[in-house]
């Protein structure tokens, strides 16, 4: 039994709605309990957070930090890393490298030293889950998970096309179930696949996919149905078809209408909220305005952003097209790397210049959706690290947030031509830090259904950061006073003070026994392994793993 | 005494880097009777699979229990200004991290044996990209097949059959005869017989004939004499252009002939560019064939938790990579190294003689299931548990699929995880001795 009691610091806690009020707080066994009563409760630990804020630690709902991809991506970049800085080996702590992708140990600490305590890998293909968890036992202190690419599964593809939400129900339990995955990702739905069958890419969400007969619409509707069906904490993760290209904007609009009303995220939708025409780059200009009508009025969908920050990094997807286009686009290093009946892969590295007008563009665009956005608890900090930028951008998307002026500055620096096609500069709109505090925790939490995370009520994981309350806005995001994770201090003045393992985030619906038989003669027919290998058994779990249950429907 | 019979199913072989897992082992007490499935490689891995019969480990060639071994090695690298640490192709990733994890808290470099492979494979890689896929991806789509400097009926039997050019798949239903199979190599080897289409180009000319094919699809014009001294014709670089712009889905397949003959890492750039370039045309893809049973993990392990796949250094505290400076064969053939622990490995038996020479002189380590030239000259030695076949695990499949293990029965020695688990916490006494008397 331990206890820690952090007195007098400025709390936000959007949740309970707590604003800014001078809150103790009181931890035991790494849960948050009311004020003990009995004095026999005596602390272990006493912090003084006078004149400092207190917020729940930070959640990033899509990142890429685990698994094949991230990994080829580190193996193909020696040069992104040899003048970085890096993380040295202390007499507790692992070294490692950063980058634009940093290796595990340092991700783990990285991510812990900005305050940050959950993070969630955005797309891993199955066949590969059981890599992704041994990465994820060795990115220590955070929690964690993963979500799984079904977008171009094909069983999934065959159900869809059969119209068998029964079957699709069950398959997809059982894979979540197999790979201890947390949530249904969709990329590029049927694009990737036509991709990998030869074809060139899908244009609308209508159109046929070829082999499987289904649409890109029947995928969206099927999986989100099944998300919703199955009461996964998080509702389906879509990465919409034609990222990237001028005048996706419509593909995205068509994907939030396929919803019809159904409960689904949106990922870095920046990327996705463009203007103009494919081949004439003259005419790209932002679209956020009519897409954030649409989450405006439709409370049951969520969007994370995909910010653009400007700098070198790498481009890391399972959308397998994507990262041709890239390629072409850039001239750069290439690796593709697809999963048989699963999923695509690129990688790319990419740079994104102030000067570059299309660049410019992506970066107002990622902000004018945190601007344009009515209600915080609908969007989500992101960079889809590291594609818009690494998580260690976090801080300055704050300051850019909270301080007009410096957003002001900036716009000032970058291609002029920005000016005329967002209208970024006419948004007066400052971020609160009780609004900071949704999107960058609560919020995301929320959305992913960790209903112990993200906030500081009793019971909450004792998952807290405390900042040092300043007018410097970065400074103080970027070193958090103290980190604390399940109620022991991880980080104090910006080191590692305890390695703990955190713990992997993973859901296990149940699912009819009856149709496993299906799925395994499917299995059989096609794969390069065996059926008996490819569930994950909890084993490959970092601390053990934390089961998250799915609601009852 | 009674053996007991047992039936192992799904098990998995690590003898090369096919990691069929596929095998039904019969065993009894600490025999492997039968593996059904297992190629002639896989049933000799584990047919004649022979524990060591020494003693679990030594010290200086003398009989040590496994406590006084381990404090020991520990001794050996905290007291060490440049240690190294080499192998680990063939032990499970969860040994691997270990060993990666003890390098870091000793300041050593970390090699696998990836740096005398398909080391200039990662090089070339990181150069042009690589536009790769699954095996099953293959098996489901592929049309056409090429090896290139590979010779999979020797070194990968079951590769064909399981994988590349005989099952039927979701696209090929009728198997090899929706297939064309090239091979590309500078002798007729056992594997010619089995392709539709031979080229036997000269030895020392891959560079050149992948460099002319890139042109001809690039349709930039090349002569006859361009070339000259190559070994194939003109028409037949054509023909086989043709072929790959048409097929639907090809792979070509690159073995050691290209990675470790003249132009190592140039050779590699070039395939996995004209498997790139093809991508304007047709999907096309390009696989190493790699060789130990968990090579490709080595290199998954190493990458994740340095950044970096193989020649990695950790002496100034954090990675550092640079092949051909921190690659072992290197570091020990210019005598920096003042000590080594090697794992599952035997560069005894297989380095240069100058890194012999070195390694000899110089205090290290030896992991292996047997005794070796290596673990005979090694300061300490450990016979450990062979995985898969004793010890459970993970292990990557030569196309970065992660397998898990089914040991058939349990060795009277211990796994090299345990061995190395219990080095890293000795390791990490001393050192903190050692900081404290500095205090």
């Amino acid at each position: 039994m331990s206890i820690t009691f952090i007195k007098g610091g400025k709390v936000y806690d959007p949740v309970n709605g707590v604003n800014g009020e001078i809150r103790d707080i009181w931890i035991k066994d790494g849960k948050i309990i009311p004020p003990p009563v009995d004095p026999a409760e005596s602390p272990q630990k006493v912090i003084d957070a006078t004149g400092r804020i207190i917020m729940p630690g930070g959640v990033d709902m899509h990142c890429h930090i685990a698994g094949p991809k991230v990994n080829l991506a580190r193996k193909m970049r020696p040069e992104d890393k040899r003048h970085a800085p890096h993380v040295s080996r202390t007499s507790l702590t692992r070294s490692g490298t950063i980058g634009s992708v940093p290796s595990t140990f340092a991700t783990g600490y990285l991510y812990a030293g900005l305050g940050y305590t959950t993070a969630f890998d955005a797309a891993v293909p199955p066949l590969s889950a059981r890599h992704a968890h041994e990465e994820l036992q060795d990115t220590p202190i955070i929690d964690k998970g993963f979500f799984l690419l079904l977008g171009n599964n094909h069983y999934a593809l065959q159900q869809i096309a059969a119209n068998d939400p029964e079957k699709l129900r069950s398959f997809t339990s059982w894979l979540l179930e197999s790979a201890k995955g947390y949530a249904i990702k969709l990329v590029n739905p049927g694009g990737v696949e036509v991709w990998k069958s030869g074809g060139a890419k899908i244009c609308e969400i209508d159109e046929d996919i070829g082999h499987f007969k289904c649409t890109p619409r029947q995928i969206i509707k099927g999986l989100s149905q099944t998300a919703m069906d199955i009461g996964l904490p998080h509702p389906v993760h879509i990465h919409c078809n034609n990222l990237g290209i001028p005048g996706n904007w419509r593909t995205t609009l068509s994907t939030m209408d396929a919803l019809e009303g159904r409960r689904a995220h949106l990922t870095h939708i920046q990327f996705h909220s463009y203007g103009g025409e494919p081949d004439d780059q003259g005419k790209f200009c932002s679209k956020v305005q009519e897409l954030s009508d649409f989450v405006n009025s439709h409370p049951e969908v969520t969007v994370d952003v995909g910010q653009v920050l400007f700098g070198e990094t790498t481009s890391m997807t399972g959308d397998g097209p994507l990262g041709y286009y890239l390629h072409k686009v850039t001239g750069r290093k290439w690796t593709s790397a697809d999963t048989e009946m699963e999923a695509g892969c690129g990688i790319v590295p990419m740079v994104y210049k102030e000067k570059s007008f299309v660049n410019a563009l992506q970066w107002a665009i990622g902000l004018e959706w945190y601007l344009l956005v009515k209600d915080p608890w609908q969007i989500a900090m992101s960079t889809d690290h590291p594609n818009g930028g690494s998580f260690l951008a976090y801080p300055e998307i704050i300051q850019l947030l909270m301080d007009r002026n410096y957003r002001r500055e900036v716009l000032k620096r970058v291609h002029p031509r920005v000016l005329e096609r967002s209208c970024l500069k006419d948004l007066d709109r400052e971020y609160t830090l009780n609004e900071i505090a949704i999107i960058t925790r609560a919020g995301p939490a929320r959305m992913l259904g960790l209903k112990n995370k993200g906030h500081l009520g009793v019971g909450a994981d004792g998952d807290i950061t405390i900042y040092n309350e300043s007018s410097n806005i970065l400074a103080m995001f970027e070193l958090p006073f103290m980190v604390i994770k399940y109620g022991k201090v991880v980080v104090e003045k910006s080191e590692i003070r305890l390695q703990v393992p955190g713990n992997t985030l993973h859901v296990s619906p149940s699912f009819d026994d009856g149709l496993v038989g299906d799925i395994r003669k499917w299995f059989e027919s096609y794969y390069t392994i065996q059926f008996e290998n490819y569930p994950v058994t909890a084993d490959y779990l970092s601390g053990g793993g934390t089961m998250i249950p799915c609601s009852k429907k | 005494m009674q053996n007991e019979l047992k039936v192992v199913s799904n098990a998995t072989c690590t003898f090369c880097g096919c990691v069929c897992d596929d095998i039904e082992l019969t065993v009894e007490g600490t025999h492997i009777t039968k593996a059904k499935n297992a190629c002639v490689l896989g049933k000799a891995w584990f047919l004649n699979h022979q524990g060591g019969d020494g003693p679990a480990a030594r010290i200086r060639g003398k009989e040590s229990t496994v406590e006084e071994a381990v404090e020991e090695a520990a001794r050996i690298l905290v007291n060490a200004r440049f240690p190294i640490i080499y192998g680990l192709s063939d032990t499970t990733c969860e040994a691997q991290r270990i060993a990666v994890a003890i390098a870091d808290w000793v300041g050593a470099s970390v090699d696998t044996t990836t740096s005398v492979c398909h080391g200039p494979s990662g090089m070339a890689f990181q150069g042009v990209g690589e536009i790769t896929c699954s095996l099953g991806e293959v098996r489901n789509r592929a049309d056409l097949v090429i090896f290139w400097g590979s010779n999979p009926a020797e070194s990968h039997p079951r590769h064909w059959g399981r994988y590349s050019t005989m099952p039927k798949g979701l696209f090929v239903p009728n198997g090899r005869k929706d297939r064309t199979v090239v091979l590309v190599d500078v002798r007729r080897t056992k594997s010619a017989p089995a392709a539709d289409i031979f080229l036997q180009i000269k030895p020392r000319k891959d560079f050149e004939v992948l460099w002319m094919l890139r042109a001809l699809v690039k349709g930039i014009p090349i002569q006859e004499s361009d070339l000259a001294d190559t070994g194939v014709t003109l028409e037949q670089l054509q023909n086989l252009v043709d072929k790959m712009k048409a097929c639907k889905f090809g792979v070509l397949f690159f073995g050691m002939g290209l990675s470790m003959t003249r132009g190592k890492h140039l050779n590699v750039e070039a395939a996995l560019a004209l498997a790139r370039d093809l991508n304007a045309f047709t999907r096309f893809y390009a696989n190493p064939m790699r060789g130990h049973g968990n090579v490709t993990g080595a290199d998954n392990v190493v990458s994740w938790q340095t950044g970096y796949p193989f020649g990695v250094n950790l002496g100034r505290g954090y990675p550092r990579f640079n092949p051909g400076e921190f690659t072992t064969t290197d570091t020990l053939a210019r005598k920096e190294a003042d000590a080594a622990m090697i794992i599952a490995s035997d560069p005894m038996g297989n380095f240069s003689q100058e890194a012999r020479e070195h390694l000899q002189g110089i205090p290290f380590i030896a992991l292996d299931t047997k005794e070796t030239s290596t673990t005979r000259a090694a300061a300490v030695s450990f016979t450990t548990a062979t995985y898969g076949i004793n010890v459970p695990g993970t292990v990557y499949r030569m196309d970065d699929v992660p397998i898990p293990l089914r040991p058939a029965f349990e060795s009277p020695y211990p796994s090299d995880e345990k061995i190395l688990h219990a080095l890293e916490k000795k390791v990490l006494q001393l050192l903190r001795e050692k900081l404290q008397a500095a205090n």
